[in-house]
């Protein structure tokens, strides 16, 4: 589905805005980090429901993307001054992204099960989509799968990664932020 | 013919004859013309060798080679309340003021040109060692203060502290000290055989600026705008969560009078995005939200305003929702107009003039490049979705302006209902050239002279403009350009 394709790319673009903020000269800016997480957030609900929605076509699904992000790529290709240097840096923060995600997962398996709350980000804290402490269990896989393919498309896009990465749970995601 | 038909012509300009009970502006016959451009303002003048306070061209090892033109963007552009003064603010922490030439009889057609007057290191690099967070020196703005008596004043802001500066001339220096020779060694005491009263002789004329007064350490987070109250004793400085009132006089403390940090900070869901008096009621301010909605606040009520007196918002139409309607519909800019009574802002597509009587929704709105909307997803991985554009009024609130992308900068007449489009480009810049509207074209049949959407060039925007208070001139930033243009009409 486009649509899915379209939020998980929003989503991605939005972790790699987030990460580079980091190191911009100025500080963490908060009105725009808050901009981004609003959007991840609804491309992440979108993202979520579509799955849900079309849970059983989720084999389709898979073979559309290819087609469908040709599709995106040619429909913007009349702008090369908005595709061309986006797509760039979108890779190469993609990368970033797969690297220090990979970190904090190496650094948090070693702590305990509940990762430090003070390092939650905005988005964590929405009650109807994330789950609370208890239920973290039953909804823990679902959202290992998101961000699972929202990944794995990238690491099979991008040669140098390597093996694609273990699921890593949303939270820790956005805590890293 | 008379004097007046004459200059017309020889100007170049069609002749035509101004109907007074006209009021608004009429684009066919009038054109706006560019009066200067200036680039790449460089510190000219020796006044920055003066005093020991007054601060010398920053030439510190954080500027490398490929600073040198970021440095030069303007961040800032305000024109004074006569409009006699134009001060710019660039990321670099320059200020840089322009004053208008005066009108002489011998060149008439000199007039209403700015040149530079004076240019000084407002703000600096700093590093926050507590949170290992560097500050930024960009200019984030500039206001004035109204004239109280030979000297200039205006404020100037960073991320973090504003600072207030004064601007003098100073054509007359002292000589004939009985301590000093004339370059300011130290005369050896016995050689003093006669006393004398040091006379005042007039000098090349030196305008100086110093710092008066620096407000800082009052916000954690980014200082997004500064407003000086109508009573010229307070102002206000604004940041994401907060904004301050500060009494001119008083630098080392300041009064909290908005806070919406909310206890949590993962319940964050707005900031505020600028904020602005009342241009004649002291006690009222206005602030605009990432949301959309204006909060109007009556400092009369209560020492923390967080409880609004009125409240803006428009509806969300939901049928042009979108991934990016959060981020489109956060307002970067609020302007009262002259008058009072209404308030205008800015968001990514829009521009809106609110009443102040009417809170459900915006009296009028446009469009300024609605053909973005489809291509939003775009400019939201470029980063220009995030752009933050400025409004301004007219002296007389019947015109408003906005900037967008390709240098093209936008003008509504509130009153005819009509809109042009021009262009600020190097291309079309000979001094006195008239503007030619321009034209997008959305799609279909591209007519000679439009431009496709697909063509514009996004890294040129003008998100900076300013307009004279009570004429029809106006200065507009184009990245590191500053232009200069005017309506000529008689």
């Amino acid at each position: 589905m486009e649509v899915s394709a379209e939020a998980k790319r929003i989503m991605v673009v939005a972790l790699g805005k987030l990460y580079s903020s980091r190191t911009q000269r100025g500080g963490l800016r908060l009105h725009r980090s808050l901009l981004l997480t609003l959007v991840m957030k609804s491309a992440r609900d979108i993202y979520h429901a579509a799955q849900t929605t079309t849970a059983e076509g989720m084999e389709e699904d898979r073979e559309d993307q290819q087609p469908s992000e040709v599709e995106m790529t040619t429909e913007t290709s009349g702008t090369p001054e908005l595709q061309g240097p986006a797509s760039l840096p979108l890779m190469a923060t993609d990368a970033d992204v797969q690297g220090r995600t990979q970190n904090q997962e190496n650094t948090c398996l070693s702590g305990p099960p509940h990762h430090t709350r003070k390092r939650r980000g905005k988005a964590t804290a929405e009650p109807d989509f994330l789950p609370c402490k208890k239920a973290k269990l039953e909804y823990g896989t679902a959202q290992q799968l998101i961000v699972t393919s929202v990944l794995v498309d990238y690491a099979n896009c991008s040669s140098e990664l390597g093996p694609s990465p273990s699921p890593i749970p949303l939270q820790t995601v956005i805590a890293a932020c | 013919m008379n004097v007046r038909e004459k200059k017309e012509r020889q100007s170049g300009e069609p002749c035509m004859i101004w109907d007074a009970t006209l009021e608004s502006l009429a684009w066919k016959s009038r054109g706006w013309e560019q009066v200067c451009r200036y680039q790449d303002l460089e510190p000219a003048d020796s006044s920055m060798e003066e005093e020991n306070e007054t601060r010398k061209i920053n030439n510190s090892f954080l500027r490398d080679h490929n600073y040198a033109t970021e440095a030069d963007i303007i961040s800032t552009v305000e024109f004074n309340s006569t409009g006699e003064l134009l001060a710019t603010g660039d990321k670099g922490g320059r200020v840089v003021v322009f004053q208008r030439e005066q009108e002489s009889k011998t060149q008439p057609h000199r007039r209403g040109e700015y040149n530079v007057y004076s240019t000084f290191q407002s703000h600096e690099p700093e590093f926050d060692y507590l949170k290992s967070l560097e500050i930024e020196e960009k200019i984030n703005k500039i206001k004035w203060l109204p004239q109280q008596n030979a000297a200039y004043f205006l404020l100037s802001t960073n991320d973090k502290t504003v600072k207030l500066w004064k601007i003098s001339e100073r054509d007359k220096r002292p000589e004939g000290y009985n301590l000093k020779d004339e370059d300011g060694r130290f005369r050896d005491p016995s050689t003093i055989t006669t006393l004398r009263v040091p006379v005042l002789q007039p000098m090349d004329l030196m305008v100086e600026a110093t710092a008066r007064r620096v407000f800082s350490n009052a916000h954690t987070y980014h200082i997004n705008s500064i407003s000086v109250n109508s009573d010229l004793q307070t102002f206000i400085s604004t940041d994401d969560l907060r904004v301050n009132l500060w009494n001119l006089e008083i630098t080392d403390r300041s009064f909290n009078i908005v806070d919406i940090k909310p206890a949590n900070m993962e319940e964050l869901t707005e900031v505020i995005t600028s904020a602005e008096f009342h241009p004649q009621q002291c006690h009222t301010f206005a602030y605009t939200s990432s949301k959309g909605c204006i909060r109007l606040c009556d400092m009369r009520q209560a020492a923390l305003c967080d409880k609004h007196c009125k409240y803006f918002e428009e509806p969300e139409d939901p049928s042009t929702r979108s991934f990016f309607s959060e981020i489109i519909s956060s307002i970067s800019d609020v302007k009262f107009s002259h008058n009072g009574r209404y308030l205008m802002t800015r968001d990514y597509l829009t521009v809106k003039v609110w009443d102040l009587q009417m809170e459900n929704k915006p009296l009028e709105t446009y469009q300024v490049h609605d053909y973005l909307r489809g291509k939003l997803c775009s400019l939201y991985e470029n980063d220009c979705i995030f752009d933050k554009f400025e409004c301004v009024w007219n002296g007389s609130d019947s015109v408003i302006m906005t900037g967008s992308y390709n240098n093209f900068f936008r003008m509504f007449d509130r009153n005819t209902k009509r809109d042009v489009t021009l262009e600020a480009s190097r291309e079309n810049s000979k001094p006195r050239a008239i503007l030619k509207p321009r034209k997008v074209c959305v799609g279909g049949k591209r007519r000679k002279d439009e431009i496709s959407v697909d063509s514009l060039d996004f890294s040129k925007k003008i998100l900076h403009t300013t307009w004279h208070p009570h004429e029809n001139i106006i200065a507009v930033a184009a990245t590191n350009n500053l232009y200069i243009f005017q309506d000529k009409v008689n």
